[in-house]
């Protein structure tokens, strides 16, 4: 991949990011900052290669912590992101609505 | 122009040079797997548009990670499995044990936490891609990596050693181990900008300089500014910084993925930068600050020195008892909670108290400021935890109209989002600020440790003084227990 599609990809995605984060509930700005922590740790990507190369031992050692490090963040970063969705409860009241609907 | 940056030969160079050969690591099908994963994350997000939506979105964004992890590891990894799968475990199980135990009013340092811990990651992939850039395919056979690579690298490097170190502070003055009020240095703004000016200077030189006391010093200059710029922004302003530092994570993420041109990278970090970026804007906004004035920090320190010559003002007190009545003979309610009540742990007998009140046949509402707590969201997330149903919490301007229909607005760890000094008074350091119109219900309660102490802002409050208003002074948790036993009986 050259450059400018490189860039054109981070452009756009600068643009989805935006309309997507304004349509997010504020009330779920919280699990919002967790999960984008969680996703930003994709840097694993880069973690696992450097991890991996033949060529440098220090640059293993430095990609290998950096999994880890990585790891904590995907692990942690969608674990407590699920714990506090399931938190989120509408209030239970009897629907007596949906019956009547189905009756029309 | 054309050809000036022969970048595009070296992706190539390693997926077929490094991965097994086998229909795996044909090039296209990983290039659509980083797709893949980078569409699956924006899913993610977008699930988070409701709460009903919000589950499924979060197993897209795992869903994404693991396409994202294992197609690295088919294409890269598999000789050092091992190793990899032993460095996955240990921070695996440190992030999932973590995230199981975290008290939920703790959720602002554990964000913080997690977002040097990207940071640091940052640093450490930068570092590993400067000393062995062939295996990222960005140097040729002879260790000389192309400029454009240089740069990004070095930008990666810096805005995630920022990140970190920013970051770590975030965590040490959210967790209470740190003062949270502003440290000011004299002469800040101008060691900021030149060490700023310092690390572009540097990463510019790098493009002629491959050596390695450059991106030494633009990496130890990246975790100094970061510290300076973290150290004087505290207390209320804290929401900001931590969205910021959440942009950070994700502009760093994006650097690192331009250097590897993984398309998965740079689609997250685009998404994160403006995630954190947007909630930095709300966040600015609800407090009618600009973002360069929060950045600049200091806030609250120089006000609070003005607080001796404030005038003594008749104010009443009531008793849980006093409160009980009022809050039983209400039509409707509404709460507004801060920050008090996170520190007081008082969300499981506040909703408590709301559970009594509707028995009786009263209309419970909360309302929550953008900026209440220490992050975006705080608040709902402590009053999801203690079951408050999301459909009785509500947004400022969708509640506000309704305060002249109300027979009690009970504020609960909160101040300065119901000062009405920041609609009329220009001087406060508040003004402009959009608050609740809580003076307009019939009678206000405000829970309270002492008279003494003064919001964040460090700005009196005519709300304690006004004729309808009853102060309930004591600790949080406590009044409300208070509350709940009057009422039970």
């Amino acid at each position: 991949m050259d450059f400018i599609s490189t860039l054109s990809i981070f452009v756009m995605a600068c643009f989805v990011g935006y309309y997507v984060v304004w349509s997010v509930t504020p009330a779920l700005h919280t699990p919002l900052m967790a999960v984008t922590n969680a996703i930003s740790s994709v840097i694993i990507v880069g973690a696992l290669i450097a991890a991996a190369a033949a060529g440098s031992g220090y640059a293993n050692w430095l990609g290998l912590i950096a999994v880890a490090l990585a790891s904590v963040n995907i692990f942690g970063g969608f674990a407590v992101t699920a714990r506090m969705l399931a938190m989120y409860k509408k209030k239970d009241r009897p629907v007596p609505v949906a019956p009547a609907e189905k009756a029309k | 122009m054309s050809g000036a940056v022969p970048v595009a030969v070296h992706t190539d160079y390693i997926l077929s040079d490094i991965a097994p050969a086998g229909g795996l690591s044909v090039s296209p099908w990983v290039a659509l797997a980083y797709l893949a994963a980078g569409v699956l994350f924006i899913l993610a997000l977008r699930g988070l548009s409701s709460p009903s939506t919000s589950q499924r979105g979060n197993r897209y964004g795992m869903i994404g990670m693991g396409i994202a992890v294992v197609t690295t590891l088919l294409t890269h990894g598999l000789a050092s499995l091992p190793e990899i799968g032993a460095a996955i475990a240990v921070g695996g199980g440190i992030g999932i044990i973590t995230a199981r135990r975290i008290k939920m009013t703790d959720m602002p340092q554990l964000v913080a936490a997690f977002h040097s811990l990207v940071g640091l990651a940052a640093v450490l992939v930068g570092w590993a891609a400067y000393l062995n850039p062939q295996a990222f395919g960005i140097a040729g056979p002879d260790g000389v990596i192309e400029a454009q690579s240089r740069v990004e690298m070095g930008l990666g490097i810096a805005i995630g050693a920022i990140t970190f170190s920013g970051s770590v502070i975030a965590f040490l003055k959210l967790a209470g181990k740190m003062s949270g009020s502003p440290i000011m240095l004299p002469g800040r703004h101008v060691i900021n900008l030149a060490t700023l000016a310092a690390i572009l200077g540097l990463i510019g030189w790098f493009t002629q300089d491959q050596g390695l006391w450059v991106i030494a010093t633009v990496t130890v200059l990246a975790f100094a500014i970061g510290f300076l710029l973290i150290i004087p922004i505290g207390g209320a302003d804290m929401p900001v910084v931590v969205s910021m530092l959440n942009s950070y994570s994700g502009w760093a993420a994006a650097a690192m993925g331009f250097t590897l041109h993984n398309t998965a990278m740079i689609i997250t970090g685009a998404l994160v930068g403006s995630s954190g970026a947007i909630l930095s804007y709300i966040m600015c906004k609800a407090m009618n600050r600009s973002f360069i004035s929060v950045i600049a920090g200091g806030f609250g320190a120089v006000a609070a020195d003005g607080g001796e010559a404030r005038e003594q003002r008749p104010w009443k007190r009531g008793s849980a008892e006093d409160a009980a009545f009022l809050l039983g003979e209400a039509e409707q309610v509404i709460i507004i909670p801060g920050y008090g009540m996170a520190v007081a742990q008082a969300q499981h007998v506040l909703r408590e108290m709301g559970d009594l009140l509707k028995a009786r046949g009263v209309r419970v509402k909360y309302a929550i400021h953008p900026v209440a707590g220490r992050m975006p969201g705080h608040m709902n997330v402590l009053l999801a935890e203690a079951n408050v149903p999301y459909d009785d919490v509500f947004e400022l301007e969708d509640i506000n109209g309704e305060f002249a229909q109300t027979d009690v607005a009970f504020i609960i760890g909160a101040n300065d989002v119901v000062n009405p000094a920041a609609k009329t008074d220009k001087t406060s350091p508040i003004y402009g600020m959009p608050v609740f119109d809580v003076e307009k219900a019939k009678t206000i309660m405000f829970i309270k440790r002492s008279m003494g102490g003064v919001g964040y802002a460090g700005v009196d409050n005519d709300v304690f003084y006004m004729d309808q208003t009853m102060m309930l002074l004591a600790d949080a948790k406590k009044m409300v227990e208070d509350i709940n036993k009057a009422l039970a009986h």
